[in-house]
């Protein structure tokens, strides 16, 4: 049995999947959601990188580096906005984060 | 079933159930825990399928640096996380009933890809005997420099962003001064007294 193209697209839509059921079922802890952000752009990179060595062009494995420096950056951002919303509130639950009444 | 086959649904394998458990542990720590061990599968997928400087670079910025930075802010927060979880099955049925639909949707897309007759050839890179990294360097450090480059200030902005949210400037904490310090003179910082022997100050 030959590992293909899909095989791989099949694990990144079930990674995607699990990164957006990790939004939907928790409904409390705002570090979890940042996880699960994580898992979403792995699930990218994962398409990406596939794509690109089955296409044999190196450009995906580029556009995959750039998609991982974008996520380094949201996390480093994220987490210091959660530590900054726990010193004033006291809570890192998503239901406590409604100032903006949004 | 050749080897790298089975490598390939261990990897996978591997990497969904820990991405499960990240999703559904109760605690925030085993969750970074089972986060870390997503990426190291993925990174083993990234080698067997051949681009080994993306699967290094996944484990040194990812399990290096994004994964002890959470660790650090999940063991930071003083939250109580068993209260945290409570109501997590409230949102659970149409929670399931979207992934599975999503999933469903696709798996049914991707499932039946092919590529069109002479679209591999049309776009493969011309140099395929050359390592991965190298391949990767060669496009990097040319077609795409100005992104390069854009991606270092985006790492930079995220930095000076970090350090802006989190600096905190505490009261009653001594500093140095070095304008004071270099404003004093000899003036203000001695007294010379003349001192009458036998009588002291």
């Amino acid at each position: 049995m030959v590992i293909g193209l899909s095989h791989y697209l099949t694990v990144a839509a079930i990674l995607f999947t699990l990164g957006t059921l990790g939004i939907f079922l928790n409904r409390k802890s705002v570090i979890v959601i940042l996880m699960s952000v994580e898992l979403i752009l792995l699930a990218v990179n994962i398409n990406l990188v596939a794509f690109s060595v089955f296409l044999g062009n190196v450009v995906g494995q580029i556009f995959a580096l750039f998609v991982l420096t974008v996520a380094a950056a949201e996390a480093a951002i994220g987490l210091a906005i959660l530590v900054v919303f726990y010193r004033n509130r006291g809570s890192i639950a998503v239901e406590d984060i409604n100032a903006m009444k949004g | 079933m050749t080897m790298a086959a089975l490598f390939f649904y261990l990897f996978a394998g591997v990497a969904v159930a820990s991405a499960f458990m990240v999703i559904a542990s109760r605690n925030p720590v085993h969750s970074v825990l089972f986060l870390i061990l997503t990426f190291v599968n993925a990174a083993g997928l990234f080698i067997l399928i051949g681009a080994e400087y993306i699967a290094m670079l996944l484990v040194v910025v990812y399990v290096g640096a994004v994964a002890v930075l959470f660790l650090f802010v999940v063991m930071m927060l003083d939250v109580d996380f068993v209260e945290l979880r409570q109501g997590f099955l409230q949102y659970l049925p149409v929670g399931a009933l979207v992934g599975f639909i999503f999933l469903a949707e696709l798996v049914l897309a991707f499932s039946s890809w092919t590529f069109g007759a002479g679209v591999t050839g049309a776009v493969a890179n011309a140099r395929p005997a050359v390592s991965n990294t190298v391949q990767i360097g060669r496009v990097l450090y040319t077609d795409y420099l100005y992104f390069f480059q854009a991606a270092g200030l985006v790492l930079l902005v995220a930095m000076i962003g970090a350090i802006v949210l989190t600096l905190r400037h505490k009261e009653n904490v001594k500093r140095q001064s070095i304008a004071a310090q270099n404003a004093r003179t000899k003036a203000m910082a001695i007294d010379i007294v003349k001192v009458p022997s036998g009588k002291g100050l």
